[in-house]
């Protein structure tokens, strides 16, 4: 292991244990106020635990008990940090930022420079040494960071929510940089953003109350959340339910079988077969969840039940603008459907309507 | 600013009148005086011994108290905005004192602090160090009165940019010396010059303090201000001569004061939102 890492932070109620292989990424997704800046604090030595203890490549970065309190300065570390914004020197010329790093650590002068520019060449942003920060655009200024954070040459490198103040015509190039430069990296990237973590992270942990709530290979928990919130992360529908004789079925009154060749499964892109399986030979009466795309759901004024099709009245909650999509809440589901069928069915909060998905455009899986 | 401009527009009359008349409360006596002023006897008026010695002697009790402010209220600022602890609140009180303290007050206490009977005095002339009424006597009193306008201009700056940098230099590498020397400092630096200007002025205007605690011996204690009190009985046209000076200083501080500002690039996102390239 790369990094080990066991911490309570009691006040913000934050416990969280992972281990983070060499070169792996993580991606920390979930919701404000979930303890994802805690955990960054916590490894960046800006904030100390109440209890527990982590390790990078050998280097202790805090061990704390009822009977002993170490706590590694930031700066012995080996953890760079990489925040949503820049944070460059303002004082200091981009090639002066990123050679701060360097010098720090007792790099001559000369060295420094030279550490620096290739830096700055291999972040693409080698014309712009001379600049002063305020001279920069937010992107460029992001790239100097990047390349700030990387030539410290930490063990460990930290980003938190690195694209998210980015204007989104920048957002791409930086995160193809980003993609370029973590592989090989341990690194944990904090993020909104679940194409962030698809495209930069091999895991991802959710965090939500301060405790992990899933985590997993980042392909499979996208595709087959187990949590709300990590459905909703994913865009996927989630329906808890249960392992019937036939199928599933969920409290609300879906139905879906499970037949012994489990086609059902293989239209999600990452989906592993084995798990569908796994459905299918759970117990009768075991959790099961099913995901499906809010895209492949559709609506319908009267009941199109047929066979391979889950059909289900549903009264719609609420009517939200989706760009050139609208997303209605009914049921339990979310549906997008074309504004122009909003209109054909006069659908508004409270209407009832049939809420239908086919049988293999669900995943089915043991929650 | 014209009445037109939209501001003003918008402010009701009696506000805008009563600034004026505000305004002219300060204008005023420093034209009054400049009129006064003997133009044709001007440079002879300060350039007699008595005013040269003054304004020497001033200049370098100012110049050595402010570096004496900056040694002190550097660290001082530092521990307030960077620290906390117990009584903090209480000590930032304290260390303002002087700024309140009518300043004879100020000269007063430190008598009864470094004067031959005082609290340290004692100890002091034991070892053969006596500092009431010299010139050592008048950089104490300027330094007392003036060192909050340095602490307070400091630690504001300090508070407002923030630890964030910092934190970022700690986690490149940087060690605690590094991390102040390199990053706090630089970041800080045009507060650090307005409040080490400020401080200068404050100093070089003393006279309560200084003639409480130092006396008025021409060439040892007798500052610029000292001395044109003493030529207002005397000698006016001195008196206004050598005020006009302090002035003419008093209008360059607040002009250097004013000019420097924090680093206009504090503020990245203003920058990343003008210009959005990559």
């Amino acid at each position: 292991m790369s990094l080990t890492f066991t911490a309570t932070l009691a006040d913000r109620g934050f416990d969280v244990a992972f281990d983070l292989a060499p070169g792996e990424t993580l991606a920390v997704l979930g919701p404000n106020g979930a303890g994802k800046s805690t955990l960054l604090g916590l490894l960046a030595g800006l904030l100390a635990p109440t209890a527990g203890r982590a390790e990078l490549d050998g280097t202790v970065l805090f061990d704390v008990g009822p009977d002993r309190r170490t706590l590694t300065e930031p700066r012995h570390r080996g953890v760079s940090l990489l925040a949503q914004e820049a944070l460059l020197f303002p004082h200091l010329t981009a090639l002066e930022n990123v050679a701060f790093g360097p010098r720090s650590r007792g790099v001559d002068r000369g060295t420094a420079r030279a550490t620096a520019l290739s830096w700055l060449d291999r972040v693409g942003a080698a014309d712009l040494a001379g600049r002063r920060p305020g001279h920069l655009s937010g992107g460029q200024a992001q790239r100097v960071a990047v390349a700030r954070a990387l030539a410290a040459d930490p063990s460990l490198l930290l980003l938190d929510e690195p694209l998210s103040a980015l204007d989104v015509t920048v957002a791409p190039a930086l995160r193809t940089l980003l993609r370029d430069v973590l592989v090989d990296r341990s690194a944990i990237i904090v993020t909104h953003d679940p194409l962030d973590a698809f495209l930069l992270a091999d895991r991802v942990l959710i965090l939500d109350g301060g405790t992990v709530v899933e985590s997993g290979a980042t392909a499979s928990v996208l595709t087959r959340p187990v949590t709300a919130f990590g459905a909703h992360l994913a865009g996927l529908n989630l329906v808890p339910g249960v392992r019937t004789a036939d199928g599933f079925a969920s409290a609300d009154g879906w139905t879906v079988p499970l037949t012994d060749t489990a086609p059902e499964d293989m239209s999600l892109a990452h989906s592993a077969p084995e798990n569908s399986s796994l459905a299918h030979s759970a117990p009768e009466g075991a959790s099961l969840a099913l995901a499906v795309r809010p895209g492949l759901v559709t609506v319908s004024r009267s009941d199109t039940t047929t066979q391979g099709t889950a059909c289900r009245a549903a009264e719609v909650d609420d009517v939200e603008h989706r760009g050139d999509l609208v997303r209605l809440h009914a049921g339990g589901l979310a549906a997008d459907v074309a504004p122009s069928d909003v209109v054909a069915l006069g659908i508004v909060p409270g209407s009832r309507l049939f809420l239908a998905f086919r049988h293999e455009d669900a995943s089915i899986y043991p929650l | 600013m014209t009445a037109s401009s939209p501001n003003a527009a918008r402010l009701p009359r009696w506000v805008v009148a009563l600034a004026v008349v505000g305004s002219l409360f300060v204008i005023l006596p420093v034209v009054a005086m400049a009129l006064r002023v003997d133009w044709p006897q001007f440079i002879p008026l300060i350039t007699s011994e008595s005013a040269t010695a003054a304004l020497l002697l001033s200049l370098r009790t100012s110049l050595t108290a402010t570096a004496l402010c900056v040694l002190v209220g550097v660290p001082m600022a530092l521990v307030l905005a960077r620290t906390s602890f117990r009584g903090q609140r209480l000590l930032r009180s304290l260390v303002l004192l002087p700024l309140v303290l009518p300043p004879v007050v100020g000269g007063i206490a430190l008598l009864y602090t470094f004067g031959r009977r005082g609290l340290l005095g004692g100890s002091l002339s034991a070892l053969g160090v006596e500092i009431a009424f010299t010139t050592t006597a008048v950089v104490l009193s300027q330094a007392f009165v003036a060192l909050p306008f340095l602490v307070l201009s400091l630690e504001g700056a300090l508070r407002t940019v923030g630890t964030r940098y910092e934190a970022v230099g700690a986690t490149l590498g940087a060690g605690r010396w590094t991390v102040l020397r390199r990053i706090t400092l630089p970041l800080v630096l045009p507060a650090l010059v307005s409040g080490a200007v400020l401080s200068f002025a404050r100093a070089l205007g003393e006279f309560g303090a200084t003639l409480t605690f130092a006396g008025s011996l021409q060439g040892t204690t007798r500052t610029l201000p000292l001395e044109v009190y003493l030529q207002r009985e005397t000698d006016p046209d001195a008196a206004v001569a050598l005020s006009f000076i302090l002035v003419l200083v008093a209008v360059a501080v607040v002009g250097v004061a004013h000019r420097v500002r924090p680093l206009g690039d504090l503020a990245p996102r203003a920058a990343s939102r003008e210009a959005a390239r990559p």
